[in-house]
């Protein structure tokens, strides 16, 4: 078993190391004190080829793996979580539903112009009334001849104000036998009439990104949008989360190394007792244990995209690893603005940004606490994963990199 | 147009340099291209989108310094080389100037060979223009603009920077230049260029390959040592105004006998 990453995956870490602390370190306090996305940020990362990084060639994106993905998104969230988050709902769920549930018309129809960053894409699943209860989402869709009318609201989008299209989950089906065989996806294209978006002010944390709900009012969808079948739509929504996910688990491990250097950077600094903080033992403690999480939640990302490069069903581990980063990462931002002290209180430093971007990951994108009971389940022999009609597709290179 | 980049892997300028028994150390921070040699390669590219041709990069050293080659190539330089010999354990500018420019001679009908205006672990800033001297080329150092580049006249014009302003300079080709970060701004490394520079077989040439006999540096290292660690004390000057505050300062100096 060969721990070592690929020389490609180390220039790919680095690349986007780089890029996010040329174009978006110098001011990411700023744009987070405004609570506002940089304007650039979204066009920068287009050009730059993240937006479809793991999407093949073919389908306009760069043909890297799944791992290269989580690297990426670790990466990037090590200057910010909201860079992350761009990641997660464009190429986490919406580039790889349309890859994994899209037929082939719709790829080559759909992909190119989303992976290519330009069309930016997001996905709209929780509701104002549903969040860790997703089957009971009330969002419908009623169809109209060849095509599908859809009403409700959606709450909680990542760049909900940003994305051209989304992956939406509504209810078409009112009289399934469960609720959750009632749901039904489509391709949305969000400057469709009837549409209204706005953003969410006043988050806790992320708040250089984009989050806000989207309003339909009898907005016309074709019925070619449709992704997977009818009813399909509670799997399709799931696989989505397995992507999108991951991503917030790889972010969050960039979160735990952010907090973990700067705590470290402070320790050697600051003196008390006439020595820097980095030589009490209660300090070294702290960031001891950063950077043991650090590595657990780093080995548990890459064996989930390692799963996802070999096309296997990755639901648990996945599960494992979001639920663990984004734990860890709470309380390395916490044991950071600590190591800060006053500090750390303030916004000359940026762990208190680390701080409340981190408490967004546990409840978001499946609750810490849904993890929990996810992985009961397969611990308890309740929760077996079934083959789904449509799985990810492995990893293969040839074809990632045919044009 | 044929243009070679020279460039180096050195340590990282954030990491923490220790020496331990006579022996430099930088723990476990990676090495990196030269930040110099960014600027470099990034020129080379441009010329090369401008007028065509190829970008050669190339370098001295133990295996570690493929990475240097790798990260130009997946900026987009479209081959590299790399020179490396038991006989080069010990090797100073003199040395490696010998070898870079028995290995342009090898390359051929080289147009243009850039350089970064120096290493960041030495920084010497001498090796272009002994280079520069061995290939009897023109040595344009600390250049921050190529205005003007003709290649079927072979004449280059460059604006080299000075303490104050600038200074235009035309030249022949072959040239050898150095350049100042104000030249460009450095490309990301590109997917598809990352992908092309883990694959490629980086081929490694020994002095041998060159034609070049055992060379011997000018300088020998006889000893590494760190510098002296310095207990440092801030004083701040109170005084009402800026004059008074310069007299108690200036009074200070003379105390401490400084001036």
């Amino acid at each position: 078993m060969d721990f070592r990453l690929s020389s490609e995956h180390e220039m790919i870490r680095k690349m986007v190391y780089d890029f996010a602390q040329k174009e978006v370190a110098p001011t990411i306090t700023e744009w987070d004190q405004k609570q506002e996305m940089a304007p650039h940020v979204l066009e920068k990362m287009a050009e730059q080829g993240l937006l479809g990084i793991c999407v093949p060639v073919k389908y306009g994106g760069q043909g890297m793996d799944y791992i290269s993905l989580g690297l990426a998104s670790e990466e990037l969230e090590y200057v910010d979580t909201s860079l992350r988050v761009v990641l997660s709902v464009h190429t986490g769920l919406c580039c790889l539903t349309l890859l994994q549930w899209g037929t082939d018309e719709q790829k080559k129809e759909f992909l190119p112009k989303i992976a290519s960053g330009e069309l930016i894409g997001g996905g709209a699943f929780s509701e104002p009334g549903a969040g860790s209860d997703f089957a009971s989402m009330q969002m419908t869709a009623r169809r109209d001849g060849d095509d599908f009318i859809l009403n409700g609201e959606k709450m909680w989008i990542s760049l909900a104000t940003k994305a051209d299209v989304a992956i939406v989950t509504t209810r078409s089906l009112l009289d399934a036998e469960k609720p959750s065989q009632g749901l039904t996806c489509f391709l949305v294209d969000l400057h469709s009439k009837g549409v209204t978006t706005g953003d969410i002010h006043g988050k806790l944390g992320v708040r250089a990104g984009s989050t806000g709900w989207i309003a339909m009012q009898d907005v016309r969808v074709p019925a070619k949008n449709m992704i997977g079948t009818e009813g399909e739509g509670f799997k399709i929504t799931m696989s989505a989360f397995d992507n999108g996910r991951y991503t917030v688990a790889a972010g969050a491990t960039g979160l735990i190394r952010a907090a973990l250097d700067a705590s470290v950077k402070y320790a050697a600094e600051r003196e008390t007792f006439g020595r820097p903080i980095m030589e009490h033992q209660l300090v070294q403690a702290k960031i001891a244990s950063m950077h043991l999480n650090h590595e657990i939640a780093q080995l548990l990302y890459l064996k989930a995209g390692w799963k996802k490069n070999m096309g296997m069903r990755n639901t648990l581990e996945t599960s494992r690893a979001k639920q663990f980063a984004t734990n860890a990462s709470f309380n390395a931002a916490s044991e950071a603005v600590q190591i800060h002290g006053g500090y750390g209180f303030s916004d000359e430093y940026p762990v208190e940004r680390f701080l409340r971007n981190s408490k967004g990951a546990v409840i978001y994108e499946g609750s810490n606490e849904i993890q929990t009971l996810i992985q009961a389940g397969y611990a308890l022999g309740k929760r077996r994963d079934k083959p789904l009609r449509c799985e990810l597709p492995a990893y293969d290179e040839d074809a990632w990199l045919e044009e | 147009m044929k243009i070679v980049v020279c460039v180096k892997q050195t340590v990282d300028t954030a990491a923490e340099i220790a020496v331990e028994q006579g022996v430099i150390s930088w723990g476990d921070t990676p090495l990196v291209l030269n930040p110099w040699d960014e600027f470099a390669v990034e020129e080379g590219l441009r010329l090369r989108e401008a007028h065509g041709g190829s970008v050669t990069a190339l370098t001295v050293g133990a295996e570690s310094a493929q990475d240097a080659l790798r990260s130009a190539l997946a900026m987009g330089a479209d081959n590299a080389v790399r020179i490396s010999d038991s006989g080069l354990e010990f090797a100073d500018s003199l040395v490696i100037s010998t070898v870079l420019a028995a290995a342009i001679h090898k390359l051929d009908e080289v147009d243009l060979v850039l350089f970064g205006r120096e290493a960041v672990d030495s920084n010497a800033g001498v090796l272009s223009a002994q280079v520069a001297r061995r290939l009897g080329w023109p040595s344009l150092a600390l250049t921050a603009a190529i205005p003007v580049l003709t290649p079927a006249d072979k004449s280059i014009e460059v604006e080299r920077m000075l303490d104050r302003g600038r200074q235009r300079v035309r030249s022949s080709l072959p040239a050898v230049i150095s350049v100042v970060k104000e030249i460009n701004e450095p490309r990301y490394a590109s997917f598809m260029g990352i992908r092309k520079a883990s694959r490629v077989e980086i081929p490694i040439w020994s002095l041998a390959d060159l034609g070049v006999d055992s060379v011997q540096p000018g300088v020998a290292w006889l000893e590494m040592s760190a510098a002296p660690q310095s207990d440092v004390a801030c004083e701040f000057i109170e005084a009402v105004d800026e004059a008074a505050a310069a007299q108690t300062l200036v009074a200070r100096l003379r105390e401490e006998k400084v001036i």
